[in-house]
């Protein structure tokens, strides 16, 4: 079985060289200019905290929101890690937009057969083995390239390793039950634009705990409208066979 | 034999013509520029008016859901002359819902996708199913109106046999995605404003279409019986109203606990934009029509039942508005005006729905006094359908 890979970016590390976004476009074969915003074409950027780096990208979600959301399933999280995107499958409703807890699509606005834009955890290179184009190019380790849990040992090593270095926290490791992007930080990781208040419940599962009661809903709602149409038919048909001044509850006995 | 002359040129006429055209216009430019060059929909704010639109045309047309029941599987034989103008409202909202979801998707041409194409972890597709199954149960419902101005029988009695499953379904497919509507925004309660998430969405999603739809079902017969046809005794609108009550108290009830319970006091009492939206939508289409409905003066007056359902259908729409726009925005990253664009395409469709009415109203027997069809044997269901009075 495959591992599950995934990224480990720390941010004390991380000299801001922008290496991990030129990698990343000429991969994707995007424009090369410098960009400091996710866009269209660039699917990673890096903003800058006083001095401090943060790499900005798709999470690749354990447990994708947008996954979830997406009504033709046209973004689907395969084995090995990455989120992906078939835009041959895309209707345009954009609801990932609207539910990425971290805002991460970016929709062809422009174009008349618009389609998402986003990092692909670069899909292609993994399955032949090779790791990221961001990761490649990074020269000083900020980004690491590996195995889920691999990483997440070597992290909390860092952070044992060396005290008061890093927060004592791996960011990714549980938010928004787990992503693919584990961060560790010099700072608490509110003070570099992080949502630490996502929780560690996959969002899908908001909605999972409604569609759940579905089933339940139609099965007693059918029962109970085909029993109330029954109750008022018979009360109507006695009703019409012992006249409309008649009771029809203390009638009921007699019409048997 | 029909006259030949053309029709009179009236204000509304004009005004509904002028709608129309504008928003085809419009609707052209959506689709050879692009969503980005004609609406305000941006990454951060990717739903607008269109969204808060469907909901209110789906709310609306709960109508239709909420007198079927009532009428056919309730036998509150009493209502039947409301059934056709019910169903043909929701079979018009939905038409158009339709119509505005069509304009709104990136790829309208890949609008068929999720019938073959399958996520049913997605509300979005629960959605899309239920109102494509409840889109062709009230084209059932509606076909022996049709039918019937042909004089084409047969069908109409094969209809028949089906009806009473038909209205089940329809009954419950409206019950699932009117909710589903508001389960759309269980994914984002980091996104949404405490004043409008809650992990209770969908119920009262449901609950307040009750309200907006039999309010809507009020302001038909009043509009309709302008002209002295009678179309539902006082008594029975009435009735309606008190319906609409309850429906607004036990809304008021659920929202208010589930938002105090979470906390939303201080939300509630502090002078912000988004409860200044919040108060208005509670006061003007929950609370005041609410207080009005308790008095029997105004459910049995026409002036103070067009007032209130006037303000149930403001405040519903305010709601729908709310959780669609206000509460998503969020100072100064996502805010969202709509374009003019968009707001013409709305307008133009609203346009159409009330044309449609209008037109279909004026050709088949919506209403009461039109002639009855030729009688039918005495099959189970038809009996449902045709009371001997």
């Amino acid at each position: 079985m495959t591992q599950k890979k995934a990224l480990l970016l720390d941010i004390t590390v991380c000299i801001g060289c922008n290496a991990c976004q030129a990698g990343c476009k000429a991969e994707n074969k995007l424009p090369d200019n410098e960009e400091k915003y996710l866009s269209l074409t660039a699917y990673t950027a890096l903003s800058e905290y006083n001095g401090k780096f943060v790499r900005r990208m798709c999470q690749h979600c354990e447990v994708p929101t947008c996954a979830s959301v997406c009504p033709v399933g046209a973004l689907e999280k395969t084995a090995a890690g990455p989120v992906t995107y078939d835009a041959g499958k895309c209707i345009g409703c954009r609801y990932c937009l609207q539910a990425c807890p971290f805002h991460v699509p970016r929709y062809e606005w422009k174009s008349t057969k618009p389609r998402i834009q986003k990092c692909n955890f670069c899909v292609s290179r993994l399955t032949r083995g090779l790791q990221t184009a961001c990761a490649e190019a990074c020269p000083t380790g900020a980004t690491k390239f590996g195995d889920r849990d691999a990483l997440l040992l070597e992290a909390q090593k860092r952070i044992d390793g060396t005290p008061g270095k890093y927060v004592t926290r791996i960011y990714g490791q549980e938010d928004v039950g787990g992503t693919s992007m584990l961060y560790l930080s010099p700072v608490p990781f509110e003070q570099l634009g992080f949502d630490t208040h996502l929780g560690s419940t996959p969002m899908p599962l908001l909605t999972h705990q409604a569609m759940e009661k579905i089933p339940s809903v139609v099965t007693v709602g059918a029962v109970m409208l085909a029993g109330i149409w029954w109750i008022t038919n018979r009360r109507s048909e006695v009703q019409q066979h012992e006249g409309p001044n008649h009771d029809a509850t203390s009638t009921n006995r007699d019409a048997k | 034999m029909k006259s030949l002359a053309l029709p009179r040129i009236t204000v509304w006429r004009t005004i509904a013509v002028l709608l129309i055209t504008a928003g085809a216009i419009a609707a052209i430019a959506r689709f050879t520029l692009g969503l980005g060059a004609t609406t305000n929909l941006t990454d951060e704010f990717p739903w607008g008016l269109w969204i808060g639109f469907d909901f209110l045309g789906i709310g609306l047309a709960a109508a239709g859901f909420t007198i079927v029941a009532a009428v056919h599987l309730f036998h509150a034989d009493d209502y039947e002359p409301i059934v056709r103008p019910a169903i043909l409202t929701a079979f018009i909202g939905y038409m158009l819902v339709v119509l505005v979801l069509v304009i709104d998707l990136g790829r309208p041409d890949h609008f068929w996708h999720p019938l073959v194409m399958w996520n049913p972890h997605s509300v979005m597709f629960e959605i899309t199913w239920c109102v494509i199954l409840y889109t062709t149960v009230l084209s059932l419902e509606f076909a022996p109106i049709v039918l019937e101005k042909f004089h084409m029988h047969a069908p109409i009695r094969w209809i028949h046999n089906f009806s009473l499953p038909f209205m089940i379904l329809g009954v419950l497919l409206s019950t699932l995605h009117q909710s589903s509507f508001g389960s759309l925004y269980l994914i984002v309660p980091n996104r949404l404003h405490p004043l409008w998430y809650s992990p209770l969405l969908p119920v009262m999603f449901f609950i307040s279409c009750i309200a907006s739809g039999v309010s809507m079902v009020i302001l038909e017969t009043l509009i309709l019986s302008r002209n002295g046809r009678k179309l539902l005794p006082m008594t029975l609108r009435a009735n309606l109203a008190k319906i609409t009550a309850v429906a607004l108290a036990v809304y008021l009830v659920v929202r208010f606990q589930d938002l105090l319970g979470r906390g939303g006091w201080q939300y509630m009492s502090t002078l912000t934009y988004h409860s200044i939206a919040f108060w208005a939508e509670i006061l003007i289409g929950f609370v005041i029509p609410l207080v009005l409905l308790l008095f029997p003066r105004v459910r049995n007056s026409r002036q103070g039942l067009y007032t209130a359902t006037l303000m149930v259908l403001t405040g519903f729409a305010a709601n729908r508005m709310n959780t669609a726009i206000t509460g998503m925005e969020h100072w100064p990253n996502r805010t969202y005006f709509p374009s003019t664009i968009e707001v013409l395409i709305m307008l133009g469709i609203a346009a159409i729905g009330f044309s449609a009415f209008y037109l279909i109203s004026s050709y088949f027997p919506i209403f009461a006094d039109a002639p009855e069809p030729a009688p039918l044997p005495d099959e189970p269901w038809t009996r449902i359908l045709h009371h001997e009075a």
